[in-house]
């Protein structure tokens, strides 16, 4: 039976836990960070010594540890990557800018538990010779931004921050730096070029990498919020130890941002693989079912960019059998354990870990038309296919939901769609925008195309009868 | 003296390893480095490649003079490269060929850098789908409205619908509209709904003129080219944003809504505002001239120009140009004028003839004129002419063609210091008869008391004592120009010359690239080419015959003057020859 696992959201429920620094020092605070601080150079079999910050990568690579902002990119292999032989100075920037509709974790996180994050910080740019670490946070949690800064600053009382932390010689500083209020600095390079005070326009890749072009073009990792607060965790327990929680492949615990039409919307952390979807809407430990006398229509994964998955839906996933043989298992999508291979095989991704339930008294056209206003508003429109694309999307279910629709729009839409992702942007935002309409149309494709007919056959008919004229919203803009 | 002509003007770089590729199948050798926007030596990206290759990638964003973006994705390609067997090194076919892993997704070949063995697709199916899904976006909310569109015909928007788009729109939805008919600065419109977004302009006056002047407010397909409030879109350099601009976003105040571009007749030509000598192109109709715009030339000018130097060309058509051959104010005839002329020379004693030339004169032009000063030892020098510079294109000079006046032998390295030696001479009564080409001597002239007042509390170079009461002294005074002026006014004998746009000739720039243009225009009434009246005048006065065409008057300098050894007419090509200075 699916469980609750508290690893990064221990504390911060518990009645009486605030967030200064007394209590989370009260809590055991600090301590790995200490512990990272105290590794000592190891001398390897061959005989070659690794560094304090080596072991400490090399654990975040045992650990399996993933990103939780919704690529879920091996963190250990993103360090691999920086380049650490340039001279230039490495930065590390914590990516809070949440945005993604339907997730709220990392909220969580650094309301309740801010120091938490900052030590994890402080551990990671310790593995990475980071001198200088900047919090990028979202612009509409102004509370976010206070309660860092406070904490920021009693870490820096305490010599967790600043000049020779804790005696070991070792230079730290860390900012927070507020976002002005556009989704698309959740996007790596976006959010190096708005820190850097530009356009929050993401880089092309190659060749502006980050992990060696980054902020200031020199090399920077960014990670989320809740990933670098589990490298904490990984200090705490060990690499390996770390990598037993979970599914192989699928290690950690995730923190689900579960909200729609369940009675008990809210965030659950969970070892990742170790709940179903449908246990996650339904046991009375987390969503506790859907509202009394509806039915399940769909649900959305993993934040609101991933595809959607219907009722009913079935998929091959693949198991081992008794004697490790993989074999492929059918699936019903509610049996899926919530985690990222299990989601990817059932061609949608865990992405921000971000559950939106569906009943059926949901407008699945409607639904697809809020989604897609909002995709047509983040756009930051600097490649053509997505600028153009998402508000050529928007416009249809527009008017698709405002009694100007065809039959034809489901078609129309797709192809609109198809234009748009795999390579053809700069960023992931050409898929986060275009996935959604793709995989509601194929999935609940005769409900739009009966929602357009519908139309149709009402305009032909007020055409035949103009005697009662009615005025039609136009389409927008 | 022997100076080697050279094409080049840095010593050639070391020789860079080449790399093979195929595109489209077929096999090329491509350096691994290439020079980027700024001339740093950079991966050899795919585009680069390709253009080696002689296939054509469309782009809008992509610029090689500008830094790279990739936001129109309009270049997107396939492509594979070979495979890695478990020992990490490529996997060999039986046919001794790699493997190729073809990538799933595809790539901006503006961006990407080729590597060993790779293999670029541009023609496959899911490539043309790519680029008409690009159109497609590009098009439905664009106003569509080329037939009052100045860029039509020179549009990438229109060559590539037509090469790489669809026929027909699906689009229904309403078009977003936008700003149109800003004006963004003195002399430059912007329609936004016609911008594809591209940001060639925001770059090339951001990291070219360095000015950050333009930028790009709202979001997505709200996205609008702007200029800070209240602060116009102003810079000498402003005018090549409309050159870069793929589509008819960005036109020019100058030439909005006066010509179709495909009327235009497109001569090559040189730009006279100063001596860096910008490459350009004149476009003319009908014996009208409409804009310059500037044509490539690494060694020159890249491909840009000042917008001072673009826009100085209308005093070229202008009502009130020199038509006729006067004798004291009567109209006359070339014959009867040269003939004239040419007796007075021949009968002027050593000494007694003084020439002021124009540095704004063609190379031949001025080889002509030393051959008269050393039949007749005559003094000789021209007028410098300074302006402000700056660190792109200005130069300081602003006399196309000083070093072809020093070469020659008109005017000394330092250009004036002969004229209060020739003012001297006029008063004196020494020097009877003055010959004045294309310069207002009169306009800086200044009492000899005052002038020399004037140089011991300052350097002001352009400044001599010709003024018109000594002029009057003269016995025989010869003036040839362009345009009418109190210099003009004085002379005894007006003989009425060309612009550089209504003949062939050369200059040698400050840098010492000679660098030859083509005549666009017709000249004015009895206008005629200096370089011809002086060939007559040459043959009247000396007795030798030269030649009558401008290859074979270059080609003939290019023997007798040093500096241009070894140079031909046809050997300048299109862009010209550097040569010792």
């Amino acid at each position: 039976m699916a469980q609750e696992y508290k690893l990064i959201l221990k504390h911060a429920d518990e009645p009486g836990y605030t967030p200064d620094i007394e209590c989370y020092l009260r809590h055991g605070g600090y301590a790995d960070l200490k512990k990272a601080l105290a590794f000592a150079p190891k001398t390897l079999p061959d005989g070659k010594t690794q560094s304090p910050q080596e072991q400490l990568r090399q654990e975040v690579m045992t650990s399996g540890l993933r990103g939780r902002g919704g690529a879920g990119f091996s963190c250990g292999l993103k360090w691999s990557f920086v380049d650490r032989k340039s001279g230039k100075p490495i930065y590390l920037i914590c990516n809070a800018d949440e945005s993604e509709p339907g997730t709220f974790k990392d909220r969580q996180i650094m309301h309740k538990d801010p120091h938490q994050l900052i030590e994890g910080m402080i551990i990671s740019c310790f593995a990475n010779d980071v001198k200088l670490a900047y919090i990028y946070i979202r612009g509409e949690m102004p509370e976010g931004a206070k309660i860092l800064n406070a904490a920021l600053k009693e870490a820096r009382a305490k010599n967790f921050l600043g000049k020779n932390i804790l005696g070991t010689g070792y230079d730290l500083e860390m900012y927070v730096h507020r976002g002005a209020g556009a989704y698309i600095c959740g996007e790596e390079t976006g959010l190096i070029e708005s820190l850097e005070g530009k356009r929050p326009y993401p880089r092309i890749k190659p060749p502006y990498f980050p992990a060696v072009l980054g902020l200031w073009m020199c090399p920077t990792i960014v990670n989320n919020v809740e990933t670098l607060c589990n490298v904490k965790h990984i200090v705490a327990m060990g690499g390996a130890a770390f990598a037993k929680l979970g599914t192989p492949n699928n290690t950690g615990t995730r923190i689900v941002s579960l909200s729609g039409h369940v009675k008990k919307p809210g965030y659950y952390e969970i070892e990742t693989g170790k709940a179903t979807i449908g246990e996650l809407i339904n046991d009375p430990k987390f969503g506790g079912g859907l509202r009394d006398g509806r039915k399940l229509k769909a649900i959305i994964p993993g934040g609101s960019s991933s595809k959607i998955l219907k009722a009913g839906e079935k998929f091959k996933l693949k198991k081992k059998d008794a004697e490790g043989k993989e074999i492929l298992v059918e699936t019903d999508m509610l049996d899926l354990p919530y985690d990222f291979d299990s989601l990817a095989q059932a061609g949608t991704m865990s992405g921000s870990s971000a559950i939106i339930v569906m009943d059926d008294s949901v407008d699945i056209v409607g639904a697809l038309a809020n989604l897609s206003e909002f995709y047509a508003h983040e756009s930051c429109g600097q490649c053509t296919p997505c600028r153009e694309g998402s508000l050529w999307m928007s416009k249809t279910l527009h008017r698709l939901t405002h009694g100007e629709g065809r039959a034809q729009d489901a078609d129309y839409l797709v192809k609109t769609a198809d234009n748009i992702p795999g390579g053809r942007t700069i960023c992931a935002f050409g898929e986060a925008c275009s996935w959604p309409v793709q995989s509601f149309v194929a999935k609940f494709k005769d409900e739009f195309v009966a929602k357009g007919a519908a139309d149709e056959a009402r305009r032909a008919k007020e055409a035949a009868s103009p005697s009662e004229p009615k005025q039609l919203e136009a389409a927008h803009h | 003296m022997s100076t080697a002509a050279t094409t080049e003007t840095k010593p050639a770089a070391p020789a860079i390893e080449k790399i093979k590729v195929k595109v489209d199948g077929r096999e090329i050798e491509v350096p691994r480095l290439t020079a980027d926007w700024s001339g740093k030596l950079t991966p050899t990206t795919m585009i680069q490649a390709c253009e080696l290759a002689k296939t054509d990638v469309p782009h809008y964003c992509w610029h090689p003079k500008l830094p790279v973006v990739g936001n129109c994705r309009m270049c997107l390609v396939e492509f594979g490269t070979p495979a890695l067997g478990p020992d990490r090194k490529p996997i060999v076919n039986p046919d001794g060929s790699f493997k190729i892993a073809k990538s799933p997704r595809p790539a901006i070949s503006c961006a990407t850098p080729i590597s060993p063995g790779m293999e670029i697709y541009t023609k496959t199916p899911a490539v043309k789908q790519m680029r008409e899904g690009v159109l497609e976006s590009l098009l439905i909310n664009h106003p569509l409205d080329c037939p009052i569109c100045d860029q039509a015909g020179e549009c990438k928007l229109q060559e590539y619908s037509v090469d790489y788009g669809q026929s027909a729109s699906r689009f229904v939805e309403a078009k977003v509209h936008k700003p149109k008919a800003v004006d963004l600065g003195p002399r430059i419109m912007l329609d936004a709904e016609r911008c594809i977004l591209c940001t060639r302009c925001i770059r090339f006056t951001r990291d070219i003129a360095g000015d950050d002047a333009l930028g790009i407010i709202n979001r997505g397909s709200f996205n609008t080219i702007a200029t800070f409030p209240g602060m116009p879109f102003d810079n000498n350099y402003t005018l090549n944003t409309v050159d870069i601009c793929p589509v008819g976003a960005l036109t020019t105040k100058d030439f909005r809504f006066q010509m179709r571009a495909w009327f235009l007749k497109e001569t090559k030509s040189v730009c006279t505002s100063c001596a860096t000598g910008c490459n350009t192109l004149i476009g003319s109709r009908e014996g009208k001239m409409y804009r310059y715009t500037p044509r490539d030339n690494d060694a020159v000018n890249a491909s840009w120009m000042c917008d001072a130097g673009r826009l100085n060309y209308k005093w070229i058509g202008r009502a009130d140009r020199l038509k006729d051959v006067l004798i004291r104010g009567q109209k006359s005839t070339w014959t009867a004028a040269l003939n004239e002329i040419s007796d007075k020379l021949k009968q002027a004693p050593a000494g007694s003839v003084a020439i002021i030339a124009s540095a704004r004169q063609t190379n031949e032009e001025l080889w002509l004129i030393s051959k008269l000063k050393a039949k007749l030892g005559a003094v000789s020098d021209s007028i410098p002419r300074v302006g402000p510079a700056d660190k792109l294109l200005v130069s300081a000079d602003k006399n196309p063609n000083t070093n072809g006046a020093r070469l020659t032998g008109i005017c000394f390295t330092e250009m004036g210091i002969n004229l209060a030696q020739i003012a001297d001479g006029i008063a004196s009564g020494k020097i009877k008869t003055l010959i004045v080409f294309g310069e207002n001597i009169v306009k800086r002239a200044v009492s000899n008391e005052q002038l020399r007042e004037r140089e011991t509390i300052s350097e002001v170079v352009e400044e001599h004592g010709l003024t018109a009461e000594l002029l009057a002294k003269l016995d025989t005074f010869v003036v040839s120009d362009i345009l009418p002026n109190e210099t003009t006014k004085l002379a005894h004998y007006v003989l009425p010359g060309c612009a550089h746009a209504e003949k062939r000739g050369t200059f040698t720039s400050g840098k010492g690239r000679v660098q030859k243009f083509m005549k666009a225009v017709e000249a004015p009434g009895d206008a005629r080419a200096e370089w011809e009246f002086l060939h007559d005048l040459v043959h009247n006065v000396t007795g030798q015959n030269g030649y009558v065409t401008i290859e074979g008057l270059f080609n003939q300098m290019a023997k007798e003057v040093a500096a241009f050894n070894g140079l031909t007419w046809a050997g300048l090509g299109d862009t010209g020859v550097t040569v010792q200075i």
